[in-house]
């Protein structure tokens, strides 16, 4: 990789993602697939993992691949003992002089597929040290079935089994921190980050994570303009709210040390972030002033713990 | 070479012998053993294997199929709630014509909890790709696994193979066996060479669709007619494998039912006490007979059934319950098999052995007793039954 990130370079090499997959307008998960692909050496080869879900299920519908390079995808719970065996043959391929040439490994995987089902074989995985790169993308709940809560969802989001009636205000649990789960695996790269901008960050950290020996973990704010409620045409915009509200602050933990990738010149409200999409609507009803201090409260403090890790 | 060995210590002997490319390990009783034999073997480097010791048998079949998608020869070993783990990637190895090899050293399912030897697991997963052939002995263990890779991975087949032996009646039992040159098994065993793999350079491949109803049965289809082809494929191998070993192996084995009126149909180490029973019964002039179901998938149900044409009664012995209230899973085929032969013997099922229950010589004596008399009278009822529990009565 050239030392100076340049958007125009990056999108002129040939898309290791091509068009004409399923995926829907406005969907964060495709450009994240797209740019971490982006992020590989033009001559190096890969093999993509896929757990169940909308970008499995939209990129590989038989008989058409919107991949480049190698696939494989098995199950919704183990995209990551799949990359393991991958990377298992690999090794064992090479070591008998049967494989050579540079080969790396990318997984990807929704929160459901990470944060839940899937988190048993991600943490397997990473324990056992095997060389690759885990990435989620993180939209928030189950999309694929029709948006159903994660242990991602974050607090008071509707989703279809969180819903808002008289009796219920959308979820009633915080987001689990998987990336911090991920730091305690004690593994040399684990980053969050952001379809953002000129999607520097996002490149910059791929790159990383591809080129750095053993496990590595990306977590991917991908939204979703079906489970968020946003129009298509808002993606950027959503993205962007998400990392100037510090409701996702971009970060990495390189072998255990802790660097904030940005901070907001004037961090925004967090209701900035939330009033544009539908699964938060009713926070903003009369008598529900509450949710969104509790949501900014939880916000505040979540962002000055990182600024204290980081020593920003 | 003669030697003695437990059974899973000779599957163990067998995986080193092929030394394959990748093995998914995860302890369950009483198929672990294998996995720490083949540890020490990794340890000593007397193999060169990727020995991937995953959190689960859930991650040891998904490296299984991963690793064999991308052009590694795999293997890994399990039992009971292990290969109920699996279940799901079962048939996603057999529906990607993966050929992977898993030793399945038969336990109960749970629950109630047991370790002891049924077929509860591998029955389960009768249906789900598998080609599955069962051992009686730790001798037929041992040559089940080595035969398992040239069936597996023969072009018209590419279907995985659980070979299956008893949980410790086999597993764990040390018998006289012999072994073959690891030499002369590499050789029969070759190397594996697919046609399309995912570290292919010249050509990168896609493994697991999104296969929608215009494509997905036609996928259906071609997995089934592979699993027919692996019946010639099986008899085929067995044939070289006589040529290096000098060892006979069929679909099944017929024991003295040249002639027999009455027989049993069995699986696994259960048919030696059988064999036992019958000679008990030969002597008293009794043409009793057996029939030991080696391969169980595919089902050699037109065979079995040009074997029991000229028999009067037959017992089905199941050693797994189905629970479909109309008998056990080896019944079910059997009978099946049967309905086409103009003239049927009677035929009934005997669920017996759940979680370990020891069965008799003179268990099976009473079995042939019951075929004697349902021969003369013609009366089959009840045509499933249990035997070997307790009743009520008898616990009080």
């Amino acid at each position: 990789m050239s030392k100076v990130y340049n958007l125009k370079r990056e999108v002129e090499k040939p898309p290791r993602l091509t068009g004409g997959h399923r995926l829907c307008a406005g969907c964060g998960a495709g450009v994240v697939v797209a740019g971490v692909l982006r992020a590989l050496n033009k001559e190096d080869r890969a093999v993509v993992v896929n757990a169940t879900g909308c970008v499995e299920v939209s990129t590989f519908m038989y008989p058409y691949t919107a991949y480049t390079d190698s696939f494989i995808h098995s199950a919704f719970e183990n995209a990551a003992a799949t990359c393991s065996g991958v990377e298992a043959a690999y090794k064992a391929l090479q070591r008998r002089g049967k494989v050579n040439g540079v080969v790396k490994f990318i997984t990807f995987a929704g929160d459901g597929g990470t944060y839940d089902i899937g988190f048993q074989s991600l943490s397997g995985a990473m324990e056992r040290g095997h060389d690759m790169v885990y990435v989620c993308y993180d939209n928030e709940a189950y999309m694929n079935t029709g948006i159903q809560r994660s242990s991602s969802t974050p607090r008071f989001a509707r989703t279809t089994t969180s819903p808002v009636g008289s009796a219920g205000q959308g979820k009633p649990q915080n987001k689990k921190d998987i990336t911090e789960i991920m730091v305690a695996h004690h593994i040399p790269y684990v980053a969050q980050t952001a379809p953002l901008g000129n999607f520097k960050d996002l490149h910059i950290k791929s790159h990383k994570a591809i080129y750095t020996e053993g496990p590595c973990f990306l977590n991917i704010l991908s939204p979703c303009p079906r489970g968020w409620d946003y129009p298509a045409s808002k993606l950027a915009e959503i993205t962007r709210l998400a990392v100037e509200t510090c409701v996702w602050p971009l970060f990495e933990v390189e072998e255990g040390i802790w660097r904030l990738s940005y901070i907001p010149k004037k961090k925004l409200p967090v209701e900035e972030f939330l009033r544009p999409q539908g699964r938060f609507r009713h926070m903003f009803l009369k008598g529900n002033e509450w949710m969104i201090e509790t949501a900014q409260a939880y916000v505040d403090e979540k962002w000055e713990r990182l600024l204290e890790r980081t020593g920003a | 070479m003669k030697s003695r060995l437990s059974g899973n210590e000779a599957v163990a002997y067998a995986m080193k012998q092929v030394n394959p490319d990748v093995m998914g390990a995860f302890p369950i009783t009483p198929s672990t053993e294998i996995a720490e034999y083949f540890a020490a073997y990794v340890a000593n480097g007397e193999v060169n294997t990727e020995f991937v010791t995953v959190e689960s048998e859930h991650s040891s079949m998904s490296v299984c199929i991963a690793a064999q998608a991308a052009g590694a020869r795999s293997v890994c070993a399990t039992s009971s709630c292990g290969l109920a783990l699996m279940y799901e990637l079962l048939y996603v190895a057999a529906s990607c014509r993966l050929p992977i090899t898993l030793a399945c050293v038969n336990r109960a399912l749970s629950g109630p909890i047991n370790i002891n030897h049924d077929y509860s697991d591998s029955m389960g997963a009768r249906d789900s790709g598998w080609i599955q052939i069962y051992a009686e002995n730790n001798q037929e263990a041992y040559d089940n696994f080595i035969m398992a890779i040239p069936i597996g991975e023969a072009p018209e087949v590419r279907l995985p193979v659980m070979t299956c032996m008893d949980g410790f009646i086999t597993s764990h039992a040390v018998e006289n066996i012999e072994l073959l040159d690891t030499g002369v098994v590499r050789q029969f065993v070759g190397e594996y060479s697919p046609q399309h793999y995912l570290l292919k350079k010249e050509n990168p491949l896609a493994v697991g669709p999104y296969d929608i109803s215009a494509y997905y049965m036609e996928h259906k289809v071609q997995e089934a007619e592979a699993m027919k082809a692996a019946k010639a494929r099986i008899l085929e191998v067995a044939k070289e494998f006589e040529k290096i070993s000098g060892r006979r192996y069929g679909l099944f084995e017929e024991y003295r039912m040249e002639d027999a009126d009455l027989a049993l149909v069995i699986m696994g180490s259960s048919a030696g006490t059988g064999k036992t029973a019958v000679d008990k019964l030969r002597e008293a002039g009794i043409k009793a007979g057996l029939v030991k179901i080696r391969v169980f998938r595919p089902f050699p149900g037109e065979e079995l059934a040009q074997t029991l044409a000229g028999t009067r009664a037959v017992a089905v012995m199941d050693k797994s319950e189905g629970f479909s209230a109309n008998g056990g899973p080896l019944f079910a085929e059997t009978r099946s098999a049967l309905y086409d032969l103009k003239q049927r013997p009677y035929l009934i099922n005997i669920v017996y052995g759940l979680g370990g229950r020891d069965i008799k010589v003179e268990d099976f004596e009473q079995v042939f007793k019951r075929l004697a008399s349902i021969a003369e009278s013609g009366d089959i009822h009840p045509v499933y039954s249990h035997m070997g529990h307790r009743t009520k009565g008898a616990i009080a």
